[in-house]
């Protein structure tokens, strides 16, 4: 398998055999009576890192953050911070610091006293909280706001208080739960990338919740998917993406056309997947999957090419069809096709000129194309 | 026609209520003041303003002054010890000498304020329990609440008779387990209507505390925490504060009503346990001063005006 | 996600229902006390219910209360109804403060000047006290605690239903019947039952307008409670209280098993649409 980096080329601790793990998660299993939020899970996340966790409601995910917090105790397992043994800690002896989903910021408090709290608690003199509190200000961009009262700012104003207010305490860990949730989609765009510059700048471990799978992409080092209670893969962004190790990452992470079959030869690292009738794909790749292996194969729509035109022939991975659904994106055109087999396949073609030299349309008869190495040979 | 109809409708669901409310609630109100004005000889019982008819009744109320008034005054003057020039002749003499419906006034608002202060004490662990109670708990836990308050509040109040009197139950029991080797003496003191008015207001004061604790979002409070504040100040510094307009609500539904009370000190306390209404009661129906009673009323009325005010505020505030 | 209770709000939850419980519960355990004297416990008897139905004051003033429950609840139910739409409904009209005022100053008002209030009013507009004039005072003040149970529901109620009704050709009075009272029905009968138990309940405003020949059971309990604690009026005031009590919680649990069966009915309608 081809080694895919994260977005920041030189910062890769978990390739380092020699780093030491910031925190770690140590077969960690939380119970709420019968039900089983986190099953017996193990995570490393190293010092600096921008960590997603990231699943569909009732993964597991915001349990695991809050037992880092504090908040819950785990039924079993152990949780590391730097070292430290976090169990029997309260939240309040935590070094680390949350931002809330709901930003949970004081009503009855303004900007300037929300940003102070943590500080206050922390008994520092008064004048050197005045001095902090106004460089997080200044950090967010909030200067003029200190004297507002929470319900007196706008929502994406009330998420950065709420970030400086996390940040004021200069926490080892910023945990952030779903922190752009409640914005809209133009300002959770623009803030993905001012927190991982902020993230970059200041330094700090972050550790983000959230299930919006393109926040995570955007702004994580890397990404941990959860499934009940369970990490489906770890894996930096890019991997995640070309590289899930399942079918449930592929299916979970964007669009993706999965066919299932066995594999009926293997010559080096390129094996021959028998599906449906008789028909076979050549696939790269291919992993450990032996002769014989139930595999699926699992190719993105934006790999898969659509003609009008039958392909000149010796050219891999060639089927037929017709032009089932077309959806015109602007940028891209998404096709589907219905193979002569019966199965849909998604494509989808950058529309890269303004004349269309090839103009499909509803119903046409239609090839489609995928290179062996386009796609991934998945055991699970 | 279906259009005039429905604007008719609309008339009549405004028009009805407020009709009843004007003439039950409002002109009555404006009747005490009336006879408030008038004189003890003139409108004291057996007087048939019936007979008369509504005309008369209020030209006679016409010929009004402020005697009552002026008693009333005489009463405090007498009670703080100065201005005795200002009340010779007649009755006022008397109510400067002797005053007591001061002395019950000032009272009643002291036994009311040092009640509410105990059943917000009593109330508030209750209503925050029942707030952090599992959800599917909550119902039954407000509903244990509400019941006692569907039944009488008379009943209530008797019961605590048994109990607190110097052979009651409490004694009994004191006495039995040894913890005192002489009765002690609750019953028809001013202990007794704290207890009563604590017992038969709890409600009153758990249910709108309640109703602003479970609302209170608990991740302020694990925010405060992962700020680095433990439980105990967290309380006072997040859970307290936002819960003030409960503790509001709750002490003036406790307060206003107790003022006025009757039922409990008439029931639980003695005689030396003075409210004004166990007073403006004994004034009416055994002394039969009509005019009297309605000026101690309109004053009850004015002290009672700002709490009122605030609480109707509290109200519409939580409408919006 | 608390899933217990700590110690704390344990312990307080329980001495705070004991507080609100053990006075009543003792009251009733000793109305089948044998003995005269309520405080010593000498053996259980229910001669004092058998005495009860021969006291001929008693019953009087029982049906006497009844009468006027039914009444003034019913008519408040119905006032307080239109006064919680206006209230919520009707947002400008002249005179909406002092409406507003009227409907919440009852709530807190002390009862000995509702009823000093009332009771010269009556005077002055020459009704003889009586059964008609302790009616009229319980419909004015148990009306504002209707309004205030039936507004607090209709402030919830999605105004979307009744612009859907109209929007499908119905009028504001045909929409109220058909659409909004089905919906806000459950508040307008705990309304109901809380008129009635207030009108069941009341001493001081009817001791202040009821006449001769309206004596009601509240009056009768208070005049022999002055003269001390007896057994028949811990057995009076027992059976009050189950009246009482058997209603709300029969009235409660209706409403839960209604509740029960819609989720059970959205479950099975879930698993049907898949």
């Amino acid at each position: 398998m081809k080694s895919l980096g994260s977005i920041r080329k030189s910062f890769a601790p978990w390739n380092d055999p020699a780093a030491t793990p910031y925190i770690r998660f140590e077969n960690v299993t939380k119970k709420f009576g019968d039900f089983v939020a986190v099953n017996d899970l193990s995570l490393d996340i190293y010092e600096r890192e921008f960590f997603a966790l990231l699943g569909a409601s009732g993964c597991g995910k915001t349990t695991l953050l809050r037992m880092l917090a504090g908040f819950e105790e785990p039924s079993a397992g152990q949780i590391f911070l730097d070292g430290q043994n976090l169990s029997g800690i309260p939240p309040y002896r935590r070094p680390v610091n949350m931002m809330f989903q709901s930003y949970a910021l004081f009503p009855h408090m303004t900007v300037e006293a929300n940003i102070g709290f943590g500080l206050k608690q922390d008994r520092m003199p008064r004048d050197q909280i005045a001095a902090r509190v106004a460089e997080m200000l200044k950090l967010v961009k909030l200067e003029q706001f200190a004297k507002r009262k929470p319900h007196q700012l706008s929502g994406g104003q009330r998420q950065r208080v709420a970030l400086a207010r996390s940040l004021a305490k200069r926490p080892k860990v910023l945990l952030l739960d779903e922190p752009l949730g409640a914005l809209d989609k133009k300002l959770r765009e623009e803030t993905q990338f001012e927190l991982t510059d902020l993230q970059q700048e200041l330094g700090l471990t972050f550790l983000v919740v959230t299930h919006d799978q393109e926040e995570a992409m955007t702004m994580a080092d890397r990404i941990a998917i959860l499934d009940k209670g369970k990490v489906m893969q770890v894996a930096t962004p890019a991997e995640t993406y070309e590289a899930p190790v399942s079918r449930f990452v592929a299916e979970f992470v964007g669009s993706v056309n999965l066919f299932d079959g066995s594999v009926s030869a293997r010559e080096g690292s390129v094996a021959s997947i028998a599906y449906g009738d008789g028909l076979t794909i050549a696939a790269d790749n291919a992993g450990d999957a032996a002769v014989g292996d139930q595999v699926a194969f699992a190719i993105r729509p934006e790999k898969v090419r659509v003609a009008s035109r039958k392909p000149e022939a010796g050219a891999d991975n060639v089927m037929s069809g017709e032009v089932w659904d077309i959806a015109y994106l602007g940028d891209m055109t998404i096709y589907h096709v219905k193979l002569d087999d019966g199965r849909v396949i998604k494509s989808a073609m950058l529309n890269s000129s303004r004349l269309v030299d090839d103009p499909l349309t509803w119903d046409d008869r239609a090839w489609i194309t995928f290179a062996p190495d386009a796609g991934v040979v998945l055991t699970r | 026609m279906r259009r005039i109809f429905s604007a008719i409708a609309s008339r009549v669901v405004i028009a009805v209520p407020y009709a009843w409310l004007l003439f039950f609630f409002l002109i009555p109100f404006v009747i005490v003041f009336k006879i408030s004005l008038s004189d003890l000889a003139i409108s004291m019982p057996p007087y048939t303003p019936a007979l008369e008819g509504l005309r008369d009744f209020f030209a006679r109320l016409s010929e009004f002054d402020l005697e009552n008034y002026h008693l009333l005054m005489c009463d405090l003057l007498g009670y703080i010890g100065v201005g005795a020039d200002l009340c010779r002749g007649g009755f006022s003499t008397d109510f400067f000498e002797r005053p007591y419906l001061s002395v019950a006034y000032i009272s009643s608002l002291k036994i009311a304020a040092v009640s509410t202060f105990l059943t917000l004490l009593v109330g508030y662990p209750v209503a925050y329990a029942m707030a952090r109670a599992p959800q599917s708990m909550r119902p039954t836990l407000l509903m244990l609440v509400i019941l006692p308050f569907w039944t009488s509040f008379l009943i209530r109040v008797y019961a605590w008779i048994g109990i607190l009197k110097p052979e009651g139950l409490l004694n009994q029991l004191l006495l039995n387990i040894g913890l005192i080797s002489e009765p002690l003496v609750i019953m028809n003191t001013n202990t007794a209507v704290y207890i009563g008015i604590v017992y038969s207001y709890l409600p009153f004061m758990v249910l709108p505390l309640y109703s602003a604790l479970e609302k209170l979002d608990h991740s302020l409070i694990e925010a405060a925490q992962d700020l680095g504040c433990r439980p105990l100040s967290a309380f006072w510094k997040i859970t307290f504060p936002l819960s003030l307009p409960g503790v509001v609500a709750g002490c003036l539904l406790v307060f206003i009503p107790a003022v006025g009370e009757f039922v409990i000190p008439d029931l639980l306390g003695g005689s030396r346990t003075l409210m004004i209404g166990k007073t403006l009661w004994s004034e009416f129906f055994n002394n039969r001063d009509w005019p009297l009673s309605s000026a101690v009323a309109i004053v009850l009325l004015l002290i009672l005006v700002v709490p009122i005010v605030l609480f109707q505020r509290a109200q519409a505030r939580a409408q919006e | 996600m608390n899933n217990g209770l700590s110690r704390f709000n344990l312990v307080s939850l329980v001495a705070g229902f004991a507080f609100l419980y053990l006075p009543i519960l003792l009251l009733v355990v000793y109305s089948f006390n044998e003995s005269r004297l309520v405080t010593v416990w000498s053996g259980f008897s229910t001669k004092w219910y058998v005495e009860l139905f021969s006291n001929q004051g008693l019953i009087d003033a029982a049906w006497v209360t009844f009468r006027v429950a039914l009444i003034s609840a019913s008519v408040a139910t119905v006032l307080g109804t239109m006064a919680a739409i206006t209230l919520t409904r009707h947002l400008r009209f002249r005179g909406r403060v002092l409406f507003t005022g009227m409907v919440f100053a009852p709530l807190v008002m002390p009862e000995v000047i509702t009823g000093l209030s009332l009771l010269l009013l009556f005077v002055a507009v020459g009704l003889d006290r009586g059964f008609l004039t302790v009616t009229l005072a319980h419909i004015t003040f148990s009306m504002c605690f209707v309004a205030v149970v039936v507004q607090s529901r209709l402030l919830t109620l999605d105004r979307s239903l009744e612009e859907a009704a109209m929007d499908l050709g119905a009028t504001p009075v045909r929409t109220f019947f058909q659409v909004t009272l089905p919906v806000i029905l459950p508040a307008v009968i705990s309304g109901w039952m809380l008129a009635f138990t207030l009108s069941l309940d009341d001493l001081v405003i009817a001791s202040f307008t009821s006449g001769p020949g309206a004596t009601t059971l509240p009056m009768k309990i208070y005049s022999q409670v002055r003269l001390g604690v007896t057994p028949e009026i811990n057995a009076v005031c027992t059976i009050l209280i189950a009246v009482v009590t058997t209603g709300v919680i029969a009235a409660s649990l209706l409403n839960k098993q209604r509740e029960i069966q819609r989720a059970r009915d959205e479950q099975a309608a879930r698993q049907e649409g898949g």
